[in-house]
């Protein structure tokens, strides 16, 4: 370990390929500070959870295919619906978007790794076992967590199962992972560059990961003083969320959401990132308004601090607090608007090819704006009296994150994975994958719209008669969505362990820019162990033209 | 490929239009529920208006500039101009869904002047209702059987939607609500009524209604509550002021002829 990392730098007086390569078997994966292979553990870990979660939300909506019990009794249905998602948030998502910073932040800035590879190791190593004792809740006796992702007290404190506080130990892990790493992506950021990569030179995808991180800075440690109140209040006397003993339930609230909604940023502005790097590449032409939406992403991440009482409006919260709570969020969409605007202006006088990268980019640019008009409806309070807990609601955060997170991870997988793997995939089972996934997509969450408008409250287990018919739709919906991303482990499973594909070039697309592209695929273990000088890193920088 | 998504999609839409009961939020029959369902349409007729814009641009542009029928690209990458336009109409619009949505607040805050106060408590999983002024009280529960539940009997029409004492209240009067709750967070909402008001242990919140038309709303739990957060429906039978007197003496005499 340590002598390979003094050889990284000292490599005059070593053989490179005695002393880059990798260690061999489960050493190799164990004790890593490599930046490609953690990046590559995250990618891992968050495509099998996404299977574990997605089986969840399958379970969910069989349930729900008709009024009456069908599979599950309702102790398990909202087992299932926690689960479903914490993990997708917790598991899938943000491992998912810091495996990407991993893999691409270093190659991107020029550097020649993180800034802390131990520290890196150990970020990724502790989500397994969180997820572990996570899981291992539902061998306990009792039930498993129950509460929704969301855990309100008192449901998540007096009356919650006992299997409760190794929930509250797991989120305390992956809270210490989450902050580990993003420190790390800050500090290499900061202080890792190529010399010649100023700030007005870095990639979209690593301004937006920047702001990610501060973000993540920000509110994990209200999170974990949060289940911290819980812990003391079940365990140790306390009554932060308890009136009875003078406390507040709604503090809860307060304390989780001042996490919650900055989180949802979280989970979408590295994804905003990877739209910026690849509708600019398939429209063959730089990004419109590079400087805009360097700020529009600040101003996302600063605004998106102050507005946690919109997920509050009906708890009694005093007028004056709502108006500004929803002028503060009716003011997000400024700047996100400019965002959608930019990459249509981008897109617009192009020369457009549509790989698959690309379909998934407008599938997001689409359905997020969808997503972030049916957000707009709902930062108006009177409207939100009328849609909050209500199917609206879910329809509006699938829309947002399945399209803002989930596609942009999918595109960014297949715009990368030929640098990764050195091997293109299938160009036609991709653009399967992406219909299935868009028409699965759409036809599980459209109809949830009309249900939440018509009055079906969220995490119910079972529903009155009138709302038989869109359920059995987006029950189908969902399992064409499922089943489709067996089509995505087939390709990505392939391309990683195949020689069928074809071998890829190290410029992969034609339009591509950025240093990630200058290094061959796929990319050698280690890279960038000289700084690229200041005319790589002008060429690779589109926006200065 | 084409072919077969239009398909999909043009059946899509010709199920959810022959699906028909319940696309909508309902325009319910209280001044608050119409003034919510006005918002909610002016609001969602201005998203089709910028969903049209930003669609237009972006369908015109992947039919028009596509590389294999030989476009371009046009190599510009700012333009301030166009930048401050969409900068300042977005916040142009906003300010005026802010203005109506504001008005609709203060409405929806003004509880005074009410002629009837119900004080409505959540429990893990049935409601109470408290006439504070005429000393009525009582349990409001599930009436669906379990039979239909676990699908061994025919399913009733209002199934899960039904109780056995629902809520009574005269048209016309405005009613005051103070909700709270007993245990867990519960949320009391019905949609025709425009109320949803969450339930929370130790505090109460004050929301109201004044019912237009006689009849019988239906509605929900609001917040997961646990393991029959689904199996506690809330159910308002509106009646006339008079035949509402009646109910309150009836009830009365019964309480006391239970006493006795």
């Amino acid at each position: 370990m340590t002598d390979q990392h003094i050889a990284t730098q000292d490599n005059d007086h070593h053989d490179h390929d005695s002393h880059h390569g990798p260690a061999k078997g489960w050493r190799r994966w164990l004790f890593t500070t490599n930046h490609k292979d953690i990046g590559t553990l995250y990618l891992t870990l968050s495509f099998i959870l996404m299977f574990v979660a997605g089986t969840m939300a399958l379970l969910v909506r069989t349930e729900l295919f008709e009024p009456g019990k069908v599979l599950l009794n309702p102790e398990f249905f909202n087992q299932m619906t926690t689960f479903h998602g914490l993990i997708m948030v917790f598991g899938v998502i943000m491992p998912a978007m810091a495996g990407l910073a991993n893999w691409m932040i270093p190659m991107m800035i020029g550097a020649q790794d993180m800034a802390l590879p131990r520290l890196n190791n150990w970020s990724f190593w502790l989500l397994p076992f969180a997820f572990t004792m996570l899981m291992s809740t539902f061998l306990m006796s009792g039930n498993a967590p129950d509460f929704g992702w969301t855990f309100y007290a008192p449901l998540s404190t007096t009356y919650a199962p006992k299997s409760t506080d190794f929930f509250i130990f797991s989120v305390h892990l992956m809270g210490l992972s989450s902050i580990l790493a993003a420190l790390n992506i800050v500090v290499t950021i900061f202080n890792m560059r190529a010399p010649a990569m100023t700030w007005m030179k870095l990639p979209m995808f690593v301004w937006s990961w920047l702001v990610t991180a501060f973000l993540l800075l920000a509110v994990m440690p209200v999170l974990a003083g949060c289940v911290t109140m819980m812990l003391m209040d079940r365990h140790f006397g306390t009554s932060f969320f308890n009136a009875a003993g003078g406390g507040d339930p709604v503090l809860f609230q307060h304390v989780f959401w001042f996490f919650g909604h900055p989180e949802v940023y979280i989970l979408i502005l590295p994804g905003f990132g990877v739209i910026s790097s690849i509708i600019p590449t398939f429209s063959r032409k730089p990004l419109f308004g590079y400087h805009a939406m360097v700020y529009a992403t600040v101003i996302i991440a600063l605004l998106g601090l102050v507005v946690w009482v919109h997920h509050m409006f009906t708890t009694g919260a005093p007028m004056d607090a709502q108006l500004f709570f929803m002028y503060a969020t009716m003011l997000i969409s400024v700047p996100t608007g400019i965002k959608v605007f930019n990459w249509t202006a981008t897109i617009f006088k192009g020369s457009l090819s549509f790989e698959t990268p690309m379909l998934f980019a407008l599938g997001f640019l689409v359905m997020f704006t969808i997503g972030g008009l049916s957000g707009l409806m709902i930062s108006l309070v009177p409207s939100d009296y009328q849609y909050r807990d209500s199917y609206f609601i879910v329809a509006h955060f699938h829309y947002v994150l399945v399209s803002g997170s989930l596609f942009t991870i999918i595109a960014a997988v297949y715009y990368w994975l030929p640098k990764w793997t050195g091997r293109m995939y299938s160009e036609r089972l991709g653009q399967w994958h992406f219909w299935l996934t868009t028409i699965g997509m759409n036809v599980t969450f459209m109809p949830m719209h009309f249900l939440g408008l018509a009055g079906m409250p969220r995490r119910i287990p079972d529903y009155a008669l009138q709302f038989t018919d869109f359920n059995q739709i987006c029950t189908v919906g969902a399992f064409i969505f499922g089943f489709a991303q067996l089509i995505f482990l087939y390709i990505v499973v392939m391309s990683c362990f195949s020689k069928r594909f074809p071998a890829a070039t190290s410029q992969v697309w034609e339009g591509a820019h950025g240093l990630e592209w200058t290094i061959p695929s796929p990319a050698p273990y280690h890279t960038f162990e000289t700084p690229p000088d200041l005319a790589t890193v002008n060429a690779a920088a589109p926006q200065l033209e | 490929m084409r072919r077969i998504f239009l398909f999909v999609l043009t059946s899509f839409f010709a199920i959810a239009a022959l699906a028909t009961p319940g696309i909508n939020m309902p325009v319910g029959v209280t001044p608050v529920s119409q003034e919510i369902y006005r918002l909610h349409m002016a609001a969602f007729y201005v998203c089709c208006v910028i969903g049209a814009g930003v669609f237009g641009v972006l369908i015109y542009s992947l039919i028009a500039f596509r590389k294999s029928k030989g476009a371009k690209a046009v190599h510009f990458h700012e333009h301030l101009g166009l930048e401050i336009v969409w900068t300042t109409i977005p916040f142009l619009i906003l300010v005026a869904l802010a203005i109506p949505a504001t008005i609709v607040l203060s409405h929806i805050h003004n509880t005074d002047q009410s002629g009837l106060t119900v004080k409505i408590t959540g429990y893990q999983w049935r409601w109470k209702y408290e006439y504070l002024d005429q000393n009525i009280s009582f349990f409001s529960d599930l009436s669906t059987t379990q039979d239909q539940i676990n699908n061994k009997a025919a399913k009733s029409p209002w199934f899960l939607l039904e109780v056995d004492h629902p809520l009574v209240v005269p048209v016309h009067t405005k009613v005051r609500l103070l909700v709270t709750a007993d245990d867990v967070i519960h949320a009391w909402w019905v949609p025709e009524l425009g109320v949803k008001q969450d339930a929370i242990p130790g505090f109460v919140n004050e929301n109201w209604m004044m019912i237009e038309k006689t009849g019988t709303y239906r509605g929900q739990c609001g917040e997961l509550c646990g393991l029959n957060h689904a199996f506690m429906p809330i159910v308002v039978e509106a009646v006339s002021p008079s035949d509402f007197a009646k109910w309150v003496t009836a009830h009365q005499a019964r309480v006391k002829g239970d006493h006795s």
